[in-house]
């Protein structure tokens, strides 16, 4: 029989995201590297793996299993990975404290929700359209400016605001996709 | 663990060698299914006369209750005591029956979980369900030559936390061990991918004789990852039946039918509509209790007309799950077509057309889903086969959240999280010297509460008086691999723990569980407590030694008032081991765990700290 001390150490807690996966610690990520490490990992540790064993090792399954799962969902998407770098180096970028963000920047958002409104009521899916691919590319010029300020001048203060852009943009793009795809219901 | 550790006392070996019996169960709105795997192979279980499917229904008679066929038999003589598609009252409440009127029984008004009076008593759909699992589980047992010992039921993927747990429930009181709950088109996308060794981006297409599901499935090198699913938990074949059976009392102009007459008409719709698969006009022809005859044709245009909006709600929860899994139908490389209902081919054209593509129809739409089951529970009872090196990750359905101020929303758990998640987050008190606090758990996607179902309503008591603002009450959402959902609560500041009331909103509570299970064993008087008994025998005397090995080894790591709390527990389980009371010793083993569980967890930490000493990280990966 295998007592609790011989059990597999499934994973260990105390490591980062980058480090159960075993991934440089950057921004800039393969995504194909990212979700190998992730497949590879849930196949050791999934409770099904896991059905005919003891209570304990189940439940240790259990979290094993929903830490990796936490730690994919948060490295997958640029704006949650960005969040976590920096909340690795004691940087809150979306701290709800501090949400300032340049006038300009809101300004040009404020058209585009208008602009997308006026689209939706006049059931123009191509100029809704239009607005999207804009708030993409824009989207991911942001994401170059981040991965700049991250890993090339390791500034993690200089990425907060590029970030915090992001994560408005984000937002936007899936609240206009939302529009899209009533528009095509 | 069972496997590698044996206690050799005479005649209780738990299954010395060999094969576990292990099935998967389709337990159907209008038929259920079960399965096994046979030398390597999954097939179908089918009664002593050849008949794969049971018709998921129940005639609660004088002297017994019948399941199946014979129930059938009854439904037009005695529709009031003959349940009829009780899966779409699993989880559910009188209330959020829209329809019903539709169903012939005697509802019961209370508040919670819907409840039929029947000849035997007023029963809950879980019972009701639990018959019918009962049944499939003696089919097996009869067909695999001695008891279960691990079972897969199928749940559609766009059931709700409380449709599941009531599913869970049925599975218990009928007495079967529960390995997983498995969502229906990831289940059928198992039997399809592994018997064609698919690769690539797969949709499936579910329509059951009650519910719909959608599922996009990325099958790559042996993992089967849900990337999203959608669907509609109120809507099947039934419905196809129910627009026929309005039609032909439109056409006939008859006024509302009794209870028999209705069911008359229901059968004749449905069985007119199978015939339209294959034919361009089906007969609708009953002799009705007035005297009366209902003598009509239908054809398959008039039928593609009468259920166009049918078919159409379909097409939404498709266009959003793409959606969510950010693709488009032309990222699909086939879609699998599930569920009795997709024979219709209005359906198969509708399919076709969104997808651009003719769905796959090499499999029975019928049985995959409960292959697909059985193969998950034989791999889950430990039954190694060849080529079983694959993975399921699927997601929840719906958003989990929690009731904040104003009835609005807060969502803890997006849906389509990839499952097993968990999630914390922190809310304060509003009031001064506020003592208590209400927690209200809800599923859905909606902004407002009201439009949310409503699972469960936790209060958090016993929080120490503060300014308003100043407690930091931590609610932690726990979703398992059956997609079901556990909810605490704690005050963080002062570390004291709050006590919580769980009241399930529209569950069974644990006492009523085991009143049912009782029944169930008065009324089925099998071996189960026995085994029960035994099986808990073993898991006690596993974990007393397990427990004391390791005291022996780190008890330096507990207090001599933390040993002293562990010694005891473990005397409990020592003194219930040779009573006969399964339940107590269970309960004490449970204790056992519950208390040695910071021991282990610090032993954890010790092992962890002796792998890591002098090496590199990336080293260990």
């Amino acid at each position: 029989m295998r007592l609790p001390h011989e059990q597999d150490i499934m994973i260990d807690f105390s490591r980062n995201y980058f480090e159960l996966f075993g991934l440089p610690q950057r921004f800039e990520s393969d995504s194909a590297s990212l979700e190998n490490a992730y497949r590879r990992l849930q196949t050791e540790v999934h409770p099904d793996r896991f059905a005919s064993a003891g209570e304990q090792e189940k439940r240790l399954a259990l979290q094993s299993s929903a830490r990796v799962n936490e730690a994919y969902r948060a490295l997958k998407d640029p704006v949650s990975r960005a969040q976590y770098l920096l909340s690795l180096h004691g940087i809150d970028a979306l701290s709800e404290t501090d949400t300032q963000l340049p006038m300009d920047f809101l300004e040009r958002q404020l058209e585009r929700r208008e602009a997308a409104a006026q689209a939706v009521s006049a059931n123009d899916s191509s100029a809704l359209a239009a607005i999207l691919g804009d708030v993409r590319r824009e989207a991911s010029d942001l994401v170059s400016e981040v991965a700049r300020a991250i890993d090339e001048r390791q500034s993690f203060t200089d990425a907060r605001m590029p970030v915090r852009e992001l994560k408005f943009m984000a937002k936007l793009a899936n609240d206009l996709d939302a529009m899209q795809s009533s528009l095509d219901d | 663990m069972a496997a590698l550790f044996q206690i050799s006392e005479p005649g209780e070996a738990p299954v010395p060698h060999g094969h576990r019996r292990a099935i998967g169960i389709d337990l159907g709105t209008t038929n259920s299914l079960v399965a096994t795997v046979r030398n390597g192979y999954a097939v179908v279980l089918p009664d002593d006369q050849g008949r794969p499917l049971v018709p998921s229904i129940v005639h609660y008679g004088e002297n017994r209750v019948e399941v199946g066929f014979d129930a059938m038999a009854r439904q037009t003589e005695d529709p009031q005591n003959t349940i009829v598609s009780v899966k779409r009252l699993m989880g559910r409440g009188l209330a959020d029956l829209a329809d019903a009127r539709r169903f012939p029984y005697r509802f019961q008004e209370a508040p919670g979980i819907v409840r039929i009076a029947t000849r035997t008593g007023v029963k809950t759909p879980v019972e009701i369900s639990a018959e019918i699992l009962r049944a499939l589980r003696d089919r097996a047992e009869t067909s695999l030559g001695g008891p279960i010992d691990g079972a897969v039921v199928t749940v559609p993927a766009y059931f709700d936390d409380a449709q599941r747990q009531a599913t869970k429930d049925a599975a218990k009181i009928a007495g079967l061990p529960v390995l997983r709950l498995l969502n229906e088109p990831t289940a059928a996308a198992v039997a399809y991918g592994l018997d064609n060794a698919a690769e690539g981006t797969y949709a499936v297409y579910d329509l059951g004789g009650g519910t719909f599901d959608i599922s996009i499935l990325k099958l790559s090198r042996g993992v089967f990852e849900v990337l999203a699913t959608n669907g509609d938990s109120a809507l099947g074949g039934d419905d196809f039946d129910h627009r026929i059976f309005c039609w032909a009392l439109e056409q006939a102009r008859l006024p509302p039918p009794s209870p028999a007459d209705a069911r008359r008409l229901l059968i004749e719709a449905r069985e007119a509509k199978e015939k339209l698969t294959g034919h361009e006009t089906a007969r609708l022809a009953a002799l009705l209790s007035d005297g009366s005859n209902v003598d009509l044709d239908l054809s398959s245009g008039v039928f593609t007309s009468i259920t166009q909006t049918l078919v159409a709600k379909t097409l939404q929860p498709m266009r959003r799950a793409l959606r969510d899994a950010q693709l488009t139908p032309a990222d699909i490389k086939g879609v699998v077509l599930v569920g009795g209902a997709t024979r219709m081919p209005q359906i198969r054209r509708a399919v076709a057309e969104f997808f651009d593509q003719p769905p796959l129809t090499n499999l029975n739409p019928d049985e995959v889903v409960a292959l697909g089951a059985a193969i998950q529970a034989n791999k889950l009872a430990g039954n190694r086969e060849r080529d079983d090196d694959w993975l399921l990750l699927d997601v929840i359905p719906l958003s989990l959240g929690l009731e904040t101020m104003g009835g609005i929303t807060e969502k803890i758990i997006p849906r389509n999280s990839t499952i097993p998640i968990a999630r914390a987050q922190e809310f304060t008190t509003f009031k001064d010297g506020q003592t208590a606090m209400v927690i209200h758990v809800v599923q859905g996607e909606r902004e407002r509460v009201s439009d949310c179902r409503s699972l469960a309503r936790f209060e958090l008591r016993g929080i120490p008086p503060m300014t308003a603002g100043a407690a930091r009450i931590r609610v932690s959402f726990d979703v398992d691999a059956d997609g079901l959902l556990s909810v605490g609560a704690r005050e963080q500041t002062t570390g004291v723990e709050a006590t919580i009331a769980v009241k399930p909103s529209y569950g069974l509570r644990d006492d009523e569980i085991a009143r049912m299970l009782q029944e169930s064993f008065a009324h089925a008087a099998d071996d189960m407590l026995a085994r029960a008994l035994a099986e808990t025998q073993v898991e006690a005397d596993r974990i007393i030694a397990a427990t004391e090995s390791a005291l022996q080894v780190d008890g330096d790591l507990l207090s001599s008032e933390e040993r002293s709390r562990i010694d005891e527990a473990i005397a409990v389980v020592k003194a219930m081991r040779n009573g006969t009371d399964h339940q107590a010793l269970r309960a004490s083993v449970e204790a056992l765990n519950h208390t040695t569980g910071e021991f282990a967890a610090r032993r954890m930490d010790r092992s962890v700290r002796g792998a890591l000493a002098g090496k590199r990280v990336d080293a260990l990966t």
